[in-house]
């Protein structure tokens, strides 16, 4: 069983995030491997483990501090890095990043080929949940998205998932993008050792270049879309805070009420 | 005249509350044309499109368009000449749009809160960061596609009605290699969905697995029962319940939080509600921060006197 999972390098929930020039702000001191890639990594690591045999491969595309994502997976278990890191990627939309994992995938495929690449379901900076999608059709891979339960076997992926309106189990043959919600799994917490082992271990950095990907095909220059305003939303203002001494409950009825909203 | 495309979202055959705000959002930055999946519309159905604007209503007959690419080539073939197609935001959707993008070039919102044409071209607006930030972004490509929160676009009917014309378009779905081996429609509860609810009155762990209260004040609120991460965890609600970054989004008028204690994943999904209420026995607890009114105290003794005091001066 060979998988390869992409994580991304995403500002850390509890930081102050922002952007800069249209842009995520992303610093190496608040940034982290995006939390529900670890849901990723997790199904990954327990396919190969119950496989009794087989490689991960973590994948991040992003600037230089991104390794950080990386690292992480390797803390988790994986078995090897790799790190899209060049300039003429940044500002991709949805579709540039798909472009440029397609190609770093292909890569590896070329050598050997691979069963699964699994994604986590959002990146919580963006929210999209887009590349999975994107990333299937450029590869013209199988899209089973979403994903809380998943397993593998005879050379097909079957995945349930829980929609607003009908749970779903939907199949496809290999080699399949899966992408997980935080329900499949309990992801693992990195030991000591997996731990001193990742500092040192090696990440295969590829540029744009050596994935054959041409610079106009990726970052803003490609993109699709372009973020032309964003501002910091003003804090709400006439917040109200009432402790119960035995008759919040009719305050807060009419706050509702003068409100229009009871 | 630019053609805007709405994908109309439909249950049992009526038209949802947000395919509405959708059209209505398009009638400002085009003349709308309705895209039906599935089975032809009643004639009631298709009336209501075109007093909210729809001047053709383009019906492809799909029997099962659950895998994306399939639903993506049905409003495709719907949205050929449409420079701006219009979806309602969800998992599902996101997926379709993604597949048309890619094979129509389009650009890409989702998650938006409103667009408008600028100097010819959609501009998007959304609220990022758990609502801390507004984003507005410009599509360049020459096809625009948008994903519409629900409860972002008060639906209002059109000036001069169109014409809701039913016109058949055909299509040959794709091959897929998906298979769809099973679907279990979810039971959906009375009322509302969460997504589209204009109140949603959620309760976490401080409700202690009783939803008795938060059930009761949501039914007299007209809203949807809401819930956090570890009271669906808990078992004590099931997961369509959930609200927050990984369940449902939610921009209501009025959200309710009880015994919640505002996780930053809880607020990423409530956080651009109208107005935010808490109520909560710890007085500081996170989900204060962002609550316009907030009641340190228990549930159990707050809701019964909320619930009491709301019915005594209606009936006065
Ligand atoms: C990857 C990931 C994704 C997640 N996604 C989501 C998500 O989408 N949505 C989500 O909700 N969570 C999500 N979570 C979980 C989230 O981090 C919190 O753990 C969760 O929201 C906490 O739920 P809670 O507020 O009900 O419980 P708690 O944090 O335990 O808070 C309970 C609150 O109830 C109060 N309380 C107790 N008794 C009473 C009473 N009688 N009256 C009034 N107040 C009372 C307490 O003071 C406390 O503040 C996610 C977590 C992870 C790791
Ligand atoms: N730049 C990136 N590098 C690696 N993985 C990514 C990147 N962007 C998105 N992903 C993956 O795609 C998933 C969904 O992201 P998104 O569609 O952006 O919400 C994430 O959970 C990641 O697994």
């Amino acid at each position: 069983m060979r998988i390869l999972v992409t994580v991304k390098h995403t500002p850390d929930l509890q930081s102050q995030r922002s952007f800069t020039d249209g842009r995520v702000t992303r610093t190496a001191e608040d940034g982290t491997m995006n939390e529900l890639d670890e849901y990723a990594v997790e199904a990954a690591l327990q396919l190969v483990e119950a496989a009794g045999e087989g490689e991960v491969y973590a994948l991040t595309v992003g600037g230089p501090d991104a390794v950080a994502a990386v690292r992480k997976a390797l803390q988790l278990g994986v078995h090897h890095a790799l790190h899209v890191s060049d300039e003429a990627v940044g500002g991709s939309d949805v579709f540039g990043t798909a472009k440029v994992i397609a190609a770093a995938v292909n890569k590896i495929h070329g050598e050997a080929p691979l069963d699964l690449v699994i994604t986590g379901m959002a990146a919580l900076d963006g929210l999209t949940s887009m590349l999975p999608t994107a990333l299937a059709a450029e590869l013209d891979w199988s899209q089973l998205t979403l994903a809380s339960a998943l397993s593998v076997a005879d050379g097909e992926a079957t995945i349930e998932r829980h929609l607003a309106d009908a749970h779903e189990t939907v199949s496809a043959p290999l080699p399949a993008v899966v992408s997980v919600t935080d329900e499949l799994n309990k992801p693992r917490f990195p030991n000591f050792k997996l731990i001193m082992a990742a500092r040192k271990a090696p990440v295969t950095v590829w540029t744009l270049e050596d994935l054959g990907v041409n610079a106009a095909d990726a970052g803003a220059g490609a993109s699709r879309t372009t973020v032309v305003d964003a501002s910091e939303r003003p804090p709400r203002a006439d917040r109200v805070k009432v402790t119960d001494t035995g008759d919040a409950g009719t305050q807060l009825a009419d706050f509702l009420i003068e409100k229009g909203l009871a | 005249m630019t053609t805007v495309a709405v994908l109309i979202d439909h249950r049992d055959g009526a038209v949802t509350r947000p395919s509405l705000e959708a059209l209505t959002l398009a009638r400002s930055l085009g003349t709308p044309v309705a895209v039906w999946l599935g089975e032809s519309p009643s004639a009631d159905a298709a009336a209501q499109l075109g007093e909210y604007g729809a001047t053709e209503v383009r019906v492809v007959d799909v029997a099962d368009a659950r895998l994306a690419a399939s639903a993506a080539a049905a409003l495709g073939a719907a949205s050929d000449d449409a420079d701006v197609i219009v979806v309602i935001s969800t998992f599902v959707t996101k997926e379709i749009v993604t597949r048309l993008a890619m094979t129509t070039g389009a650009g890409v919102v989702v998650d938006a809160a409103g667009a408008e044409i600028v100097d010819g071209k959609v501009e998007a607006l959304q609220t990022v960061f758990a609502a801390t930030w507004n984003v507005r972004t410009r599509i360049d490509a020459d096809k625009a596609i948008i994903g519409v929160r629900p409860n972002t676009t008060q639906a209002t009917p059109a000036d001069s009605a169109g014409a809701g014309t039913i016109i058949d378009v055909s299509v040959d779905l794709p091959e897929t290699r998906e298979r769809v081996v099973s679907v279990a429609p979810v039971e959906q509860s009375d009322g509302t969905p969460l997504a589209e609810a204009p109140v949603v009155v959620s309760g976490g762990r401080g409700t202690g697995g009783d939803y008795t209260l938060v059930s009761e004040l949501a039914d007299l609120l007209g809203g949807a029962v809401g819930a956090s991460r570890d009271a669906t965890d808990e078992g004590w609600i099931s997961h369509e319940h959930m609200v927050g970054q990984t369940g449902t989004t939610v921009t209501p008028a009025l959200y309710v939080a009880c015994g919640i204690s505002g996780a930053v994943h809880h607020r990423g999904g409530m956080q651009a509600s109208g107005t935010i209420v808490a109520i909560n026995m710890d007085p500081d607890a996170p989900i204060f921060e962002i609550a316009d009114f907030g009641v340190v105290g228990s549930l159990f003794d707050v809701i019964p006197q909320t619930i009491e005091r709301i019915k005594e001066r209606r009936g006065a």
